[in-house]
């Protein structure tokens, strides 16, 4: 909790700083948004030419698509920097937040804390609203609903701390990450039935964006899965979360001892 | 010296920083001709390093670059675990204990800043603040203290990228100061500065030391830093201490010569009186060396009763020849 107290602090700083040039942030901001807007829209094309995708009407995209881009908003915002972590090295940054009595992992996440995702934030909340009129809600359904986007984000989280940790190594591997980070965020765009069945057991096991939004999804929608995966799955989405970030916050360790070791 | 002068004390009144048979390599890949592989090779960049440094002390750290002095500092710093050898700084294991240790010392990189750019001064001391968790009137009291001492009263609300390179010095060594660190570690503070600036910042560090017994390890380029701060210091070359002792005793250690210069009426053939040897004529002005340790006064007396002498001044050795002589025979 203190930690957390010391992330918000930092990051407010941040916010502050990069209010020095409203512009700029504003700009930042709408320019983000109406990018990602392009994403929906995109699928919106899609889907006047088509009835269906995979059996999933549009509404329902919108509903993975929502709760999936919103969770990958709110990950990328809570981690601003730590994609950089290998321009942190070179730079000697890092060594300079090493004599700071605050834990690296709270100091790199809060560095360079921006709003860059704020228009995702909405344009994703947009579409999740709307998406979310569809649904019969029940008391278990809206619980649901909100553990998954809390465990989305903690997954998302947990991948890019997770993949960050590959610049301890190797500095420049940015795009590796990325494959893992937003590539995994881009599948979770669509229903996962689209692709073979290897992948969404790779997606499941290995990189597990599924339970971002595609079991709780399935629930919320009162939706057979057409893999005939286990009912449990859709309410394990906390666990995945629990798991990949403690497996992040294993690996974020294991790479800060590397680097304690070899300096470079 | 140092208090302790027999190896580490663990317990008992130890002194604050203890270093004893340090080593630190690296692993690095080289690309050697007619491999494929690149080899790797280890790089020895800190070995059989020992040194105490008793609390209050002001103690230069100097070598030439890749000596090994920031190596030193990071891992004194818990930024690097040593590959051998034993740390400790507080009679904490700085590597291990790296974020307990933090709340005790101050670092500041002289060349990277750790203040907010586009914020103003105060904003980040009032960072720090929270960060240390520094109690609101020791922070008000240091704040107040430090800004007076440091001259930069009217500059708090001033963003950083407004403030002169001298003020954002002052302003980094302030922020590294207001939790009231045991230690302080400055990696060339004074770089870049102009002479006002330098000076006013070395009044400062003498008046922190004098005021608080913050205790001070300084490296730096600039030997005037070491001449007004220091009373002791470690000389680094290859990863070894080379020196480590009084300024004044560097020179004596350093086998240095003193050198009179003789100004005479007409030119003349190269002055032969005993205890000097001639090193330069240029026309009149000869140059005569003579050890540092010896007394000018008959060598001058000698000069003035066998030659016409118009002026005669004395040169003392310069601080940087002696380094460069220590450097080179160090090995």
């Amino acid at each position: 909790m203190r930690h957390l107290r010391t992330y918000v602090q930092i990051a407010w700083l941040w916010i502050r700083a990069a209010w020095q040039y409203p512009a700029s942030f504003v700009l930042l901001a709408v320019g983000n948004g109406l990018v990602t807007g392009l994403d929906f829209v995109g699928l919106w094309i899609m889907f006047a030419h088509l009835r269906d995708l995979a059996g999933f009407a549009l509404h329902e995209v919108a509903l993975l698509y929502g709760s999936a881009s919103l969770a990958l908003a709110l990950a990328d915002t809570a981690i601003s920097s730590v994609e950089r972590i290998g321009t942190y090295i070179r730079t000697g940054r890092l060594d300079q937040m090493m004599t700071k009595p605050v834990p690296l992992l709270v100091q790199v996440c809060a560095d360079q804390f921006s709003l860059r995702r704020l228009g995702r934030l909405t344009q994703a909340g947009v579409v999740l609203a709307w998406a979310g009129t569809y649904v019969e809600w029940t008391p278990l359904r809206a619980l649901v609903a909100v553990s998954m986007i809390a465990s989305g984000t903690l997954v998302f989280f947990g991948l890019f701390v997770g993949f960050s940790c590959v610049q301890f190594w190797t500095t420049d591997a940015t795009e590796f990450a990325n494959a893992f980070t937003y590539g995994g965020a881009t599948v979770t765009q669509y229903p996962l039935s689209i692709f073979p069945r290897e992948v969404l057991v790779g997606l499941t096991f290995v990189v597990p964006v599924a339970f971002v939004n595609w079991y709780p999804c399935l629930y919320l929608l009162g939706r057979t899965d057409p893999f005939g995966t286990p009912d449990a799955f859709r309410f394990a989405s906390p666990l995945a979360a629990l798991v990949t970030v403690g497996a992040a916050l294993l690996v974020w360790r294991t790479g800060v001892r590397h680097y304690t070791s070899t300096g470079s | 010296m140092t208090p302790t002068a027999q190896g580490p004390a663990p317990h008992g009144p130890a002194a604050l920083i203890e270093v004893v048979d340090l080593e630190r390599t690296f692993d690095v890949r080289r690309r050697v001709e007619g491999r494929r592989r690149r080899v790797r090779e280890s790089v020895v960049a800190v070995r059989d390093l020992s040194f105490e440094v008793a609390a209050g002390e002001m103690v230069g750290y100097i070598g030439p670059n890749g000596a090994g002095k920031s190596t030193t500092i990071k891992m004194l710093t818990g930024i690097l675990v040593p590959t051998g050898g034993h740390v400790r700084v507080g009679g904490l294991d700085p590597s291990r204990d790296r974020v307990e240790l933090a709340r005790r010392i101050g670092v500041v990189f002289g060349q990277r800043s750790t203040l907010w750019w586009d914020l103003p001064l105060r904003d980040s001391f009032d960072l720090l603040q929270k960060m240390y968790r520094i109690p609101p009137q020791r922070y008000r009291a240091n704040l107040d203290r430090f800004v007076e001492l440091l001259d930069l009263g009217d500059r708090l609300d001033t963003p950083v990228r407004q403030l002169s390179l001298g003020q954002r010095m002052r302003g980094d060594i302030a922020a590294a100061l207001l939790h009231d660190p045991e230690v302080l570690y400055l990696d060339e503070p004074t770089i870049g500065l102009d002479v006002v600036s330098k000076s006013r910042l070395r009044e400062f560090l003498r008046a922190l030391n004098g005021e608080r017994g913050t205790t001070l390890l300084l490296t730096t380029h600039d030997l005037q830093d070491i001449e007004a701060l220091c009373d002791r210091v470690i000389v680094i070359d290859r990863g070894t201490a080379v020196y480590d002792g009084s300024l004044g005793g560097l020179h004596a250690r350093g086998g240095s010569t003193r050198t009179l210069v003789v100004d005479l009426v007409d030119e003349a053939a190269p002055i032969d009186v005993p205890g000097a040897t001639v090193r330069r004529i240029e026309g009149p002005r000869q140059w005569l060396s003579f050890p540092s340790d010896a007394s000018a006064a008959p060598i001058v007396a000698a000069v003035a009763s066998a030659y016409d002498v118009a002026d005669l001044s004395i040169q003392e050795p310069a601080i940087e020849d002696v380094i460069r002589d220590l450097y080179s025979r160090g090995a």
